[in-house]
């Protein structure tokens, strides 16, 4: 009986005004792929960087993945096809299904200022989250300007004769260096950040998990 | 077969499926089982185990195969790296070995003979008076180590594929094999494709003078569109074969290929 009721009841609500879906099944699924990439890649790269670093500083072994240059150039050069490839089909399914536009645009400068200031008084509203305020919007367009960089920045590292003029694009080999080190300092920052806000904000990690 | 093994190059076959029936909308209970086995997965595959696994081992080596084969499909024979003015050559250029310079080898180059193996039609040896009467060409390039540092440098030599076709070396080989004199034995295969790039070089000289000990007396082979590695010093012999014959770094697990 009671059974049948909560079937029934199933039935009608996955009718026409079914359960909000706040994240897509696509959404989520290149999500978490993207995070294992992403942390696939940070991790190796930090081990490659410390191969000859930048700057004066190296990363500790502990939070470096494949123990050494070569282990982590493997590693490097098959995330990387994780990467490209789930990021290719997020940019085609965000510029087809009009997600991108919907989600993300308009981004206007008084819009960022104000939620920007709601959100450090703590007045920011999380009732809706299927609606990005101001703050989130740039963010996340600008991360995946990030992303397409560190991308772009990478395979000019990666091919410097046979993609010379992507090289050239970014002020030759050793600019690109620095310019694919501070996309990564920036992705690792929005996570920071992104992370935190997720865990101070659980229901939007659940919809990232389960989609509502 | 490569194609059969990797639908999305890179990504598990069996993960896929797991995620692809995600999508299929299901019963709530359901979602939350896979939800959670979603960031299962994600622990799961970031943790050491994997890491350490022989079987990750195996994958990253396939995937390197694999990049083998794409970058042979993105080289260009007619590109030509980039070339700079004298100006910009890096002083000093840097020393780079996996052993001290002390320990670099010294090789007389009276008594040195280059030796040529394989499919070539003339295996005679060459000394180094003789490989000097061969023409020469210069090229400011830059030099860029698998570690991520980059010099420029200049290097006057022969080109390897005038030399290649002067003994008769049979082209449609797939590698020219190098071995070197450093210590415990340096040597690298190069593929045939880079081997006759037309900026792939016998090096005699480094900046005009006679190449100094540090960087490969008496011979270095010059690959602008290859990491340093792929560049040896100090040069033995070369033998053109159509095996894999592997090399120093790359059987350590350097990709191959490693182009530029």
């Amino acid at each position: 009986m009671s059974s049948l009721s909560v079937s029934n009841e199933q039935a009608t609500s996955a009718a026409p005004s079914k359960v909000k879906v706040i994240q897509p099944a696509w959404v989520r699924i290149l999500h978490w792929v993207n995070a294992l990439a992403m942390i696939l890649m940070i991790m190796s790269g930090w081990q490659i960087y410390n191969a000859s670093p930048l700057f004066s500083f190296t990363f500790s072994k502990s939070i470096t993945l494949g123990g050494w240059l070569g282990g982590a150039l493997l590693w490097h050069f098959a995330a990387m096809w994780l990467l490209m490839v789930n990021g290719l089909i997020y940019l085609a399914l965000g510029l087809a299904t009009g997600r991108f536009r919907k989600k993300l645009l308009p981004i206007t400068p008084a819009g960022v200022i104000s939620d920007t200031k709601a959100a450090l008084t703590g007045k920011l509203s999380h009732d809706d989250l299927t609606k990005y305020n101001y703050v989130q919007k740039l963010l996340y367009a600008g991360i995946i300007i990030v992303g397409v960089l560190i991308v772009l920045s990478g395979l000019s590292i990666w091919k410097p004769v046979q993609l010379q003029w992507l090289t050239a694009l970014f002020g030759g080999y050793d600019a690109a260096r620095y310019v694919h080190f501070f996309c990564m300092a920036a992705i690792v920052a929005f996570m920071v950040v992104h992370v935190a806000l997720a865990l101070i904000v659980p229901k939007s990690l659940r919809a990232m998990i389960i989609g509502r | 077969m490569a194609r059969k093994r990797f639908i999305i190059p890179g990504v598990d076959k069996k993960l896929l499926v797991r995620d692809a029936a995600k999508v299929m909308p299901d019963l709530t209970r359901r979602r939350f089982i896979t939800g959670g086995a979603s960031l299962g997965a994600l622990t799961l595959l970031t943790g050491c185990d994997v890491v350490d696994s022989s079987s990750a081992e195996e994958m990253l080596k396939k995937v390197s195969k694999f990049n083998d084969a794409v970058q042979g499909w993105m080289f260009n024979p007619n590109a030509l790296a980039p070339t700079f003015p004298e100006s910009a050559i890096t002083k000093p250029f840097p020393f780079n070995a996996y052993y001290d310079i002390d320990e670099a080898p010294e090789v007389d180059g009276k008594a040195w003979k280059l030796e040529v193996r394989g499919l070539v039609d003339n295996k005679k040896s060459w000394t180094l008076d003789e490989l000097y009467a061969l023409p020469q060409v210069k090229q400011v390039t830059r030099h860029i180590c698998v570690e991520g540092w980059s010099a420029i440098g200049s290097w006057t030599g022969t080109p390897l594929r005038d030399f290649l076709k002067l003994i008769g070396a049979d082209t449609r080989a797939n590698y020219v094999w190098f071995q070197c004199a450093d210590k415990d034995g340096y040597n690298s295969p190069l593929d045939m494709a880079s081997a006759l790039h037309p900026q792939t070089q016998m090096t005699f000289k480094f900046a005009d003078e006679i190449l100094p000990r540090a960087y490969g007396f008496p011979m270095k082979i010059r690959v602008p569109t290859k990491l340093g590695f792929k560049n040896p010093k100090y040069v033995l012999s070369m033998e053109v074969t159509n095996d894999y014959k592997g090399g120093f770094w790359e059987d350590q697990g350097y990709n191959s290929f490693s182009g530029s």
